[in-house]
């Protein structure tokens, strides 16, 4: 909706400045007159548009100069056409863009989902997991969405928790005016890095996100900060970009002082191979800094605690995604096979019972990640998918146990483990706004003997704007 | 003097090759727009097509590749009237280029040329896939087409001012072998005039409002609905008292339902272009229209 508002006024503009263009569409003899009148007209014509490109190139930074350009615009319609929205005039003609996604599932699981927990992972504080048992609101996400001017756009996207919670999931400005392929983004927002943290949970081929993106970044990493990005002026596609911000989400967290916390920077690349494939490439690495990162565990006594890491992060994230459709038509069959990387390395001290004892000593870990999925349209509104999902959390090393100081039962959060997960999901959609899916999951992210099977039905509808086909 | 030096110049960009990276780069949507772009642009433009017949255009991904074109386009054509809403927008934010941003001389609209037929008097999504500012599928009445080469002669000269007169040659000359062209195909179209068509989705409306063909069904209950085995029972029960002369069907369209309907109420299924290179023989504009007149008036004679 928000595209065609500005070419409304457009529309208007040209009309009332370039009438001379503006002739009746099967008018032949009346469009070859107009033509050698353009001809015979020509120089001045030629010194008009002139003058016109070079104020437009000079003067893009202006309000006044950038009237002009709309005004420049030749259109063949002598006024808006029938359900032009510069036909309407009030106030309201300036709305954003607004949508509006519902979610919900009914879950059944055969282990109790409170005892969930990835194993030999410290735990991100976020609502991972496979969540509570029978029906479930999900989030209710609203998105507002609009051009500021002709230099900035604004998005706000919020979910309305089950829990009666707004939650801002992201609220940023976006600069539409910069030149030489730069976009600058600020406020908060998803991270670009990899290919799925960028991906509202409403656009996910599966109900949960993957073990590694759960373990890693709590699911999806979103800080308030800043992002610069580039796309190389090349037929291939290359993006590149950074970002920096407070740092208060998972594995960082926000510093009590100025400045920022941490960095992280990608690349993209991707293109076509033939007319029916097309694929995306990229690698990411993210530099962040955690000042008393806490995580409850219990101890050897099985008491609880809050024990608490301070050190560096950095992590690695490497990803590609294949997608295959019969001639491009993805409307009737499509393919698409997705696959991520993730290594982090913590390094720092590792306070036991930070609110008692708060023993202190080095810390040491390196843990990785991957899955695999493929998503299947099989036919028109039809689709299948696999995903294989597993980590490694290699073993960590805590000074406070190889000092002798504590026994490793009193960490059972770090307790070396390699957890995995398989997922199997079937949805039907029957218009471009609605999903109904079901979803089959082996989850062993316990490394417990026996494998939570969980079982889940879910719901996604779509209202207002329409959604964007992301690649 | 300035007139006269000035007069010398353009004869100069008109006889001098022009360099290849001085050709404006333009991303056209369809096959239909990027045909029309090289038709008025000859060698000043160098037109990149972001689908082919072959796809669903309102279906299409915000792939790499074109951001990547879209990154350097100078001129976007799109056919506008929602058709593109799903990718374009993402293509044009995620492209860091000024140029290209609604609004602007780089961004061009066919839709926003033309009166649309079809335009929703009510706006609910209960109504299927329907689209606020009217039909989009405009490129089946070459009146539409001629409005937009107007209008894309104008913003071809205003965007490369340099070259306008070689723009405003190639947009006359272009028309009037569409004029002549329009009149030819009126009149070989004379006997179409009238006949009942059944159609799949509502994209041939500018076809048969252009030739006068009746549309008295539609294979699809509601916009982008597909039809459900109850649907097809009525549809067959309604066509078969009053059979239509030719079911139409295209390119992308899936055949099963067509063919089923067709082997039940006895009706030809006529495969047509719908946009250029949508058949062998719709190599250009021309083509797509002599080629969709041929394969109507094989049934049709």
């Amino acid at each position: 909706m928000t595209l065609f508002k500005p070419f409304g006024a457009l529309l208007v503009l040209s009309g009332a400045v370039l009438p001379v263009v503006g002739e009746a569409a099967d008018d032949a003899a009346a469009l070859r007159a107009e033509l050698q009148a353009l001809n015979s007209d020509y120089t001045a014509r030629l010194a008009t548009l002139e003058a016109r490109i070079t104020q437009l190139e000079s003067g893009a930074s202006s309000a006044a100069t950038l009237s002009v350009a709309n005004a420049a615009v030749p259109s063949a319609t002598s006024g808006p056409g029938p359900g032009s929205p510069a036909a309407r005039s009030s106030a309201a003609a300036f709305n954003p863009a607004i949508s509006l996604i519902f979610a919900g599932n009914y879950a059944n699981v055969s282990e109790d989902p409170e005892s969930w927990q990835i194993a030999g992972f410290i735990p991100s504080g976020s609502e991972v997991g496979p969540g509570e048992r029978s029906f479930n609101l999900g989030e209710s996400e609203l998105a507002i969405g609009a051009s500021v001017d002709p230099y900035f756009s604004a998005n706000l996207i919020a979910a309305i928790t089950g829990e009666d919670e707004i939650e801002v999931e992201e609220a940023y400005f976006r600069t539409l005016a910069l030149p030489r392929g730069f976009t600058a983004k600020g406020g908060r927002f998803f991270s670009s890095f990899g290919y799925l943290n960028e991906v509202h949970a409403h656009a996910w081929d599966f109900v949960d996100q993957p073990l590694a993106y759960q373990a890693f970044f709590g699911n999806q990493l979103a800080q308030d900060g800043v992002q610069l990005k580039w796309l190389a002026p090349t037929d291939l596609y290359i993006e590149l970009g950074a970002e920096t911000g407070n740092g208060q989400a998972f594995p960082g967290t926000r510093l009590g002082r100025n400045g920022m916390n941490g960095a992280t920077a990608f690349a993209h690349f991707g293109g076509d191979v033939g007319d029916s494939t097309s694929w995306r490439a990229g690698a990411s690495w993210l530099d962040q800094r955690a000042e008393e990162r806490t995580y409850e565990d219990v101890d050897d006594l099985g008491a609880p605690v809050l024990n608490a890491f301070t050190g560096k992060s950095r992590t690695w994230v490497i990803d590609a995604t294949l997608k295959w459709a019969p001639s491009g038509n993805v409307a009737r069959q499509q393919l698409k096979v997705q696959g991520e990387y993730m290594r982090r390395e913590e390094t720092g001290d590792l306070t036991f019972d930070v609110e008692g004892l708060a023993l202190s000593d080095a810390y040491r870990s390196e843990q990785s990640g991957w899955y695999l999925q493929s998503v299947y349209q099989f036919r028109p509104r039809w689709r299948v998918g696999l995903r294989y999902d597993a980590l490694d959390s290699g073993s960590p090393e805590i000074g406070l146990v190889g000092s002798g100081a504590l026994p490793p039962e009193a960490f059972p959060a770090l307790v070396p483990a390699d957890p995995d997960r398989v997922t199997l999901m079937l949805d039907w959609n029957p218009s471009e706004f609605s999903r109904l899916r079901a979803q089959y999951a082996w989850d062993g992210a316990r490394d417990a003997q026996d494998r939570d099977r969980q079982f889940m039905l879910q719901y996604l509808f779509g209202i207002g704007a329409h959604g964007a086909h992301k690649f | 003097m300035l007139p006269f030096i000035r007069s010398v110049l353009a004869l100069l960009v008109l006889t001098a090759t022009v360099p290849a990276h001085a050709a404006l780069k333009v991303l056209a949507t369809t096959s239909d727009w990027g045909v029309l772009a090289s038709e008025l642009g000859g060698d000043r433009v160098n037109v990149y097509v972001a689908t082919s017949a072959l796809q669903d255009v309102h279906r299409v991904e915000a792939k790499p590749s074109l951001v990547a074109r879209a990154r350097t386009a100078d001129l976007v054509i799109a056919t506008g009237a929602e058709l593109e809403i799903g990718w374009l927008p993402v293509l044009v934010q995620e492209s860091g280029n000024p140029r290209i941003q609604p609004g602007r001389p780089g961004y061009f609209e066919a839709a926003a040329q033309l009166n649309l037929l079809e335009v929703p008097s009510r706006l609910d999504r209960s109504l299927g896939d329907i689209h606020s500012q009217g039909n989009p599928h405009v490129q089946l009445d070459p009146h539409n087409i001629a409005a937009v080469a107007k209008a894309l002669t104008a913003r071809l000269a205003t965007l490369d001012a340099g070259n306008a007169p070689y723009y405003v040659q190639r947009g006359s000359d272009f028309d009037s072998r569409w004029q002549q062209a329009i009149g030819r195909w009126e009149s070989r179209a004379a006997p179409l005039r009238g006949i009942p068509v059944v159609v799949i989705h509502r994209d041939q409306a500018y076809l048969c409002h252009w030739l006068g063909m009746q549309e008295v069904a539609a294979i699809e209950p509601k916009p982008g609905v597909p039809p459900s085995a109850g649907y097809l029972g009525q549809l067959v029960t309604k066509l078969s008292t009053a059979p239509p002369r030719m079911i139409l069907r295209n390119s992308y369209n899936d055949a099963k339902a067509v063919n089923w309907l067709s082997e039940r109420i006895h009706a030809p299924v006529v495969l047509l272009p719908f946009s250029v290179g949508g058949t062998a023989e719709a190599k250009d504009l021309f083509g797509l229209f002599d080629d969709t007149l041929n394969r109507l008036l094989t049934v049709e004679p």
